[in-house]
């Protein structure tokens, strides 16, 4: 069964990581539908979040694929229901379709969404939340003519108590050194 | 570039002295004890070859300059799996690090521990395409298990201390390191620490007590247990630990292609080869037996056939170093995780002692079938053409396994590897994951110098020879008494075989010429001669191992022989074709 996974990553470095980590799912031609790299609250700790569909079997061959690359600190992946996530969309109107209906006003408030930016060309708005959600706002934009529209890779944060990232880290400088 | 560590090196100033990056790299070497390198020059790469010299003038490093990099890294592999140490080899920008790509391919799914050290241009010069520039790292990482771009010299000492502690530790795997021609000249205050641990990696995984539990009681309820063994029991140094638990357990025992030589061919336990082109009893028995005992093999698909029809009455251990490989084809029912030189011990004392009198008898009848309808009429032909396995005969008897077999890739790999003696252990060197043609004579160049004291015998095909034939030059200036065994059927046999079998005989682009192999051999001064009959046959093989240089032998075989019995690819294991049949 094809379903949606969010894979995260810790890593140590994360020039040329990167290129190690979608090798694998080029090999296996597997579309990343989202990716953010990011340092993580640990200094010169990086995390990645990915979004990929795929069928069971793929993500745990994937994954231990994924933690085997020797600076890979941890991999792991999670379905929807494990996770909080979100995105933010960035939206980029004429100021004078803003100004000519009061209805570009009552969408703002009914997405939660704000103004960022607005100058007398053009108004910037932005919205977080799902990809459904960004994506209706942008469909209910569209009639007044959307100039440029942006939205970002999926961040992700697990409901499960999992262990922290730096008690596992501690955990692992202790470990014995492993002479071959 | 990322750093190396996140802990600031601190470089002891007393300690270190200062070197150029180029020396550094060689004193690095040194302190690994890599005293062996194969390779070519080239400009990248020139500051560490100058320096280089003064190393070998001293007896400090020994370099064995071959005639292409692929050689080069084919002889490191070599070198790496008969002594167990790790291969070295040095290659130039671009081309030169380009053409280390197959071998390093070769070595990611072998296994097998080779560092590369490559030269690129000067780091101001990166992404400019400037003369012989080319993204090693980046063409390479498929198929490294780890790589990194050297841009500073004091980068260099810890670059070498992780490539070889990487290579060589949990399951090996080839390793490159790229240095720009400024970090060879400038200098840096040199001390040398070995790395043995790397926060990020967990090169041998922690084993679970209750999979020892698990497993224990697996192998002592199993009526029908069958041990397949792979390579990794060689690369863990467990053939001892491996015997004494066969010995104590009296469980069958099959075989991968590389875990050939990991006990004795003549072990009474041993049972052969399993998959493809292996034997029939323990492939059939595979699908009978109630319990798989997995020791470091990774269920290849040359092994296994048919995936949902392999081994179903069968429970599974999975005696693995690499947590990735379990699961991964067939699912198993334990996983022994950890070091096998460690693990095994610890089972081999809880379980009970054995011997599976009948099930172990179950196999002849499968194994007189299979010398009745194939090994009989492989290894003694009476009339016609000399077959390949009556060669691998002629060379059991004149040496009595006491020899490394290096073999090429196609039908001589498989007849090989069927009918080889494996007397001692690290007794074959063959190309198993890749299957790459050309990596037998450059492999048998590495294997010499990796056991100095050994027959080294290369079976080769007039096909693969072709492939990478300069390195008799190699072969030649070094005095390198390899005995080499070019098996000629004037065809890529291999591929000649399916076409017989599944494309209907159309023969497309599978029948080759060669060069007279002994006129090529004595273009290098090696000496030579052809065989064309069972009698000549007999007495070549004599002056072959009689003669203390190099020697070939080209013999003259059947031309459209081919290797029998077979498991098609896709079918089950328990299907195997004769090769008789109607
Ligand atoms: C580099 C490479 N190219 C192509 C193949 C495909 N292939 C496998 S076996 C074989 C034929 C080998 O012929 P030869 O060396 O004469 O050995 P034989 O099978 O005749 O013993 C070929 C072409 C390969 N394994 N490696
Ligand atoms: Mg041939």
């Amino acid at each position: 069964m094809y379903q949606e996974y969010t894979i995260t990553v810790f890593s140590e470095n994360h020039i040329g990581l990167l290129n190690r980590i979608t090798l694998n799912f080029t090999r296996r031609k597997l579309n990343i539908d989202s990716l953010t790299v990011s340092e993580s609250a640990i200094k010169g700790i990086y995390k990645f979040t990915i979004v990929v569909y795929c069928s069971k079997q793929t993500i745990i061959n994937l994954v231990k694929q994924i933690e085997k690359q020797i600076d890979v600190i941890r991999a792991f992946y999670l379905t929807p229901d494990e996770i909080l996530h979100q995105e933010i969309a960035m939206y980029k109107i004429a100021t004078s379709a803003l100004l000519e209906t009061n209805e570009i006003e009552g969408i703002i408030r009914q997405f939660n969404a704000r103004i960022l930016e607005m100058t007398k060309g053009y108004t910037v708005i932005e919205k977080t939340g799902h990809k459904a959600e960004t994506q209706e706002l942008f469909e209910k934009l569209q009639p007044y003519g959307v100039l440029q529209f942006v939205r970002s890779g999926r961040v992700a944060i697990t409901r499960l108590k999992k262990e922290l990232l730096s008690n596992y880290l501690r955990k692992l400088e202790n470990k014995q050194s492993v002479l071959v | 570039m990322e750093t190396l560590t996140k802990e600031k090196t601190e470089v002891q100033k007393d300690k270190s002295i200062r070197v150029t990056g180029s020396e550094a790299l060689l004193m690095a070497l040194i302190a690994e004890e890599a005293k062996i390198i194969f390779g070519y020059p080239g400009g990248a790469i020139m500051p560490v070859y100058d320096k280089l010299m003064d190393y070998e003038l001293q007896h400090k490093l020994k370099h064995i300059l071959t005639r292409h990099e692929q050689g080069a890294i084919h002889a490191a592999q070599g070198f790496a799996r008969v002594s167990g140490k790790t291969g070295v080899c040095f290659a130039t920008s671009g081309p030169g690090a380009a053409n280390l790509i197959t071998g390093i391919a070769d070595a990611f799914l072998d296994s097998t521990p080779v560092v590369c050290f490559t030269g690129q241009v000067y780091s101001h010069l990166l992404g400019s395409d400037a003369f012989q520039e080319t993204d090693i790292v980046g063409i390479s990482m498929p198929v490294t298990k780890w790589n990194f771009q050297v841009r500073r010299a004091d980068e260099i000492p810890e670059a070498v201390a992780k490539a070889f502690y990487i290579a060589k530790s949990g399951r090996p795997g080839p390793v490159l390191i790229d240095l720009t021609k400024d970090a060879m000249l400038n200098e840096l205050d040199f001390s040398y620490k070995k790395v043995d641990k790397i926060r990020s990696y967990i090169p041998v995984p922690e084993t679970k007590q209750y999979e020892f539990e698990k497993a224990v009681e697996l192998i002592n309820s199993a009526k029908k247990p069958l041990a397949l063994v792979g390579q990794g029991v060689i690369l863990a140094g467990a053939e001892k630990e491996l015997e004494e638990f066969v010995d104590k357990t009296g469980i069958p025992v099959a075989s991968t292609l590389l875990g050939l030589s990991a006990l004795p061919s003549e072990h009474p336990l041993f049972t052969g080869m399993l998959g493809m082109h292996g034997n029939v009893a323990p492939n059939v028995k595979t699908n009978e037996a109630d319990l798989l005992i997995a020791l470091g093999m990774r269920f290849d698909d040359r092994v296994t056939g048919k995936v949902d029809t392999y081994a179903p009455n069968a429970k599974k251990i999975h005696f693995e170093i690499d947590k990735a490989e379990v699961n991964k084809i067939i699912n198993v029912d334990v996983a022994v995780l950890g070091n096998i030189k460690q693990t095994l011990p610890l089972i081999t004392n809880l379980v009970n002692e054995n011997c599976h009198e009948v099930w172990s008898n179950s196999f002849i009848p499968y194994k007189d079938e299979e010398k009745r309808r194939v090994i009989n009429k492989e290894l003694y032909p009476y009339n016609g053409k000399i077959s390949m396995g009556e060669v691998i005969r002629n060379i059991n008897e004149t040496l009595n396994g006491e020899a490394v077999l290096v073999t090429d890739v196609g039908q001589h790999q498989m007849i090989a590897s069927r009918y080889f003696n494996f007397k001692n252990k690290r007794s074959l060197v063959s190309s198993g994951g890749l299957g790459t043609m050309g990596f037998g004579l450059p492999a048998a160049v590495g294997a010499k110098f990796g056991a100095p004291d050994k027959n080294i015998v290369l079976v080769s095909g007039d096909g693969g020879f072709q492939m990478t034939l300069q390195e008799l030059g190699t072969i030649a200036h070094n005095k390198l008494p390899v005995k080499m065994i070019v098996l000629n059927n004037n065809y890529l046999g291999m591929v000649r075989q399916w076409q017989e079998l599944f494309f209907d005989e159309r023969y497309a682009s599978t029948s080759i010429t060669s060069p007279d192999f002994v006129v090529l051999a004595s273009a290098y001064g090696i000496k030579g001669e052809h065989v064309h009959s069972h009698n000549e046959l007999v007495e070549a093989m004599q002056r072959l191992w009689n003669c203390d240089e190099p020697y070939l032998l080209e013999v003259h075989v059947a031309k459209k022989g081919n290797v029998f019995p077979m498991v098609p690819a896709g079918a089950p294991v328990d299907r195997m074709v004769f090769g008789d049949e109607k």
